[in-house]
């Protein structure tokens, strides 16, 4: 039996069946699907009085005056089910009396997977405080989410604006700490995490002159545990008003669905007034090759398939993506040991890895298993790599690769020629 | 090198991840070592506690003359005393790790000493590029090898991250030779961390999959389930063209080529 077709179960009914095989049955009439009107060979339209109506529950005939357009008596209702989803429960609170604010991370606009277990973690101090709480999510910038409703926020402050673009912690900490006034919040949350916002947890905390509980991972409004220097002592502590949370500290929402009230009265007056000493000069562009394997966003990756090494590396050159390499080539001596990619090698984390000419073996593939969107460019199509890959380019790896690059050579002039149009 | 500036390089006892021996601070050894770029052997380190750590000497032996040391006792709040001393001296700017190794390692020194002294903090500092008519040009590291540039005015206070440049080895010999530099100071309780309990970390138990299924169906399909590896685009008949044109497709689509 198949469960392809998802919530759909089509399950027989054996009493029906009976009943469709059985001419004698009373009910077999209703059953059988034969229309009561059809067109007759002149033309006309011919009505079957057995076949209108049924016999009802009670063994009396019923008229089905809604001509077929009711529920259809007979059929497997429960096959007919549409596939619905199943709304969350909706927590709405009009008027909150305490406030647990968390604020997020927000890596390219969407809350992380970090982000939404502080919100579990929100919401389960605010279900140990006696009084109605909710949970106050702030975001900065711009934001892509459109989930907030079921990661368990009950109000959300969003400050955009150009004083909140890139990076401008004063400005953020000048609104927090406004925040901090108006809700005075009972807990304060922020993921402990390199993305932004446990840097501002702790700026916060040197603000207000309170003690956080940093690297927190168990957490009740009592109590807290949190991890000590070097991952080597747990610190339990009586729970402090800011907490910078460790990963999976808590479960993430799972069963309810939040309101998202927007708090503008809030968000108005939160201009920031501040002069910031601190200027943001903007990203600047990393040479690939010096961003280390592990922590690298893009990898190109060379296995035994490469015959035109010049190639291969001009290639990651003009796609600027950071080298990988497979046992084999680093075997043979083609690429350094530091590149290998694999069980015996580096464990990456690339968003896209693009494997060319590499089969795919077990220990290759562990080594890219925690890779968002693999791509493959191999000449066999039924190698494992393939399997892994979410696209897959079947043919040779030199003429692939001199047509990406002829590709991305073409980009880079179309937008020379732009840049030169832009200026004139 | 620039000779005139105030570079203050603080500096903890760090502790090795799994043998828990006692050694130089990973991140504070990488603010040394940016200290000695910015300024040379003349850079200022300061450690608040005990002076008779033999860690210091490991300090030491990175070519540094001496190492002040502000006498404090374990449990003590060094926050105060420190800045007192930071603001005599005049420091302009004033290097630390991002994080320590040992205790409570919440990483609030930067931030409560440029709260303190009312200075900027600028965070997870990979390199200082220049100080130049009272500005600094700093390179902060971001997430998946990542800079970014800013621009401080001095006085600052820089938390610096292990993406900073490596420290250099120390040497054994030039380390016994250096000079620890005795400041006594005001004692101020740390009263709040005598009531913590403090164990050994366990083992934090890893988050397990459940499955949450309404119907014997669902249980059994998830129980069965392939993991994934439903393939994905496989482009076999296309010219080499079409399939290129695929990957930058894919590529645009990431953000990763203009
Ligand atoms: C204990 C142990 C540990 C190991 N650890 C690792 C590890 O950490 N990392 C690792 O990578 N390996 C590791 N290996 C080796 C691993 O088992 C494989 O041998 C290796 O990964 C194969 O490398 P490859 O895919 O480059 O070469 P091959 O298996 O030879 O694959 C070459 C691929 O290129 C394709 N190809 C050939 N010509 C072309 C062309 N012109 N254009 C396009 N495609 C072409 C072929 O179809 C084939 O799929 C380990 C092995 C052992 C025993």
């Amino acid at each position: 039996m198949s469960f392809d077709d998802g919530e759909e179960l089509r399950r027989r009914d054996p009493r029906v069946e009976h009943i469709l095989r059985n001419r004698l049955h009373p009910q077999h009439e209703s059953l059988i699907s034969a229309p009561a009107e059809t067109r007759g060979p002149s033309g006309l339209v011919r009505k079957n009085p057995h076949q209108i109506g049924f016999i009802g529950p009670n063994g009396l005939k019923r008229i089905d005056r809604l001509a077929g357009n009711g529920p259809v008596l007979g059929r497997d209702v429960r096959a007919a089910k549409v596939k619905t989803e199943a709304l969350r429960p909706l927590v709405s609170i009009a008027q909150a009396e305490q406030f647990v604010v968390a604020v997020m991370d927000m890596v390219g606009g969407r809350l992380t997977a970090h982000d939404k277990d502080v919100l579990g973690q929100a919401q389960q101090l605010a279900a140990e405080i006696p009084e109605v709480c909710a949970v106050v999510a702030v975001v900065f910038g711009a934001v892509k989410e459109d989930a907030f409703e079921l990661a368990g926020v009950d109000r959300l402050i969003h400050l955009r604006g150009e004083d909140y673009q890139g990076y401008c912690p004063e400005q953020s900490i000048a609104a927090l700490q406004v925040i901090d006034q108006k809700l005075s919040p009972r807990f304060w949350l922020f993921p402990d995490s390199v993305h932004g916002a446990g840097e501002l947890g702790l700026r916060l905390a040197a603000r207000l002159q309170e003690r956080p509980a940093t690297q927190a991972w168990q957490v009740s409004s009592e109590k807290t545990t949190f991890r000590g220097g070097s991952q080597r002592t747990d610190i339990c502590v009586d729970t402090p008003r800011l907490l910078l949370l460790a990963e999976e500290s808590a479960a993430p929402i799972e069963d309810t669905r939040h309101e998202v009230v927007p708090m503008s009265e809030l968000t108005e007056d939160l201009a920031a007034q501040v002069l910031p000493c601190i200027k943001d000069g903007g990203q600047v562009a990393v040479d690939p090759k010096q961003i280390s394997l592990a922590e690298a966003e893009f990898i190109l990756a060379a296995g035994n398939g490469i015959t035109d090494w010049e190639q291969f590396h001009s290639a990651s050159e003009i796609l600027r993506a950071t080298e990988g390499a497979s046992r084999v080539a680093v075997d043979d001596g083609l690429m350094p040991r530091n590149t290998q990619v694999g069980a015996t090698g580096t464990w990456v984390s690339a968003r896209v890895y693009i494997a060319v000419g590499i089969s795919g073996a077990v220990q290759h593939l562990q080594g890219i298993a925690s890779c968002d969107k693999v791509i493959a460019i191999n000449t066999d199509a039924g190698c494992d790599m393939v399997k892994r890959a979410d696209l897959s380019v079947i043919g040779d790896s030199q003429e692939i690769l001199a047509e990406l690059i002829q590709l991305c050579e073409l980009r880079q002039e179309q937008e020379m020629k732009q840049g030169v149009e832009h200026v004139a | 090198m620039l000779p005139e500036l105030k570079v203050v390089a603080l500096v903890s006892i760090g502790q090795h991840i799994k043998s828990g021996r006692f050694q130089r601070a990973d991140q504070d050894a990488r603010a040394v070592e940016l200290g000695l770029k910015l300024r040379g052997v003349d850079l200022t380190v300061l450690h608040a506690g005990s002076a008779d750590e033999p860690v210091l000497r490991r300090y030491l032996g990175a070519g540094l003359k001496a190492i002040t040391v502000l006498e404090q006792p374990a449990k003590a709040d060094i926050v105060g005393p420190m800045c007192e001393y930071l603001n005599e001296q005049g420091a302009q700017i004033i290097l630390a790790g991002t994080k320590a190794e040992c205790g409570e390692a919440s990483g609030m020194i930067p931030y409560l000493v440029g709260e303190r002294l009312g200075w900027p903090v600028v965070s997870r500092v990979a390199d200082i590029l220049s100080v130049a008519n009272g500005e600094a040009e700093i390179l902060q590291a971001l997430p998946r090898g990542q800079r970014r540039l800013l621009k401080v005015r001095l006085p600052f206070v820089a938390s610096v991250d292990n993406a900073a440049d490596a420290p250099r080895q120390s040497a054994f010999g030039p380390g016994q030779r250096g000079h620890i530099h005795r400041v006594q100071a005001a004692v101020v309780a740390d009263e709040l961390s005598a009531s913590w309990t403090q164990v050994p970390a366990k083992k934090r138990p890893k988050r397990l999959a459940v499955v949450k299924a309404k119907s014997a169906a669902d249980r059994f399909k998830a129980a069965t389930a392939k993991s994934q590896g439903a393939g994905g685009v496989v482009l076999q008949a296309e010219a080499p063209r079409e399939q290129a044109q695929a990957i930058v497709d894919l590529l645009l689509e990431e953000g990763l080529i203009q």
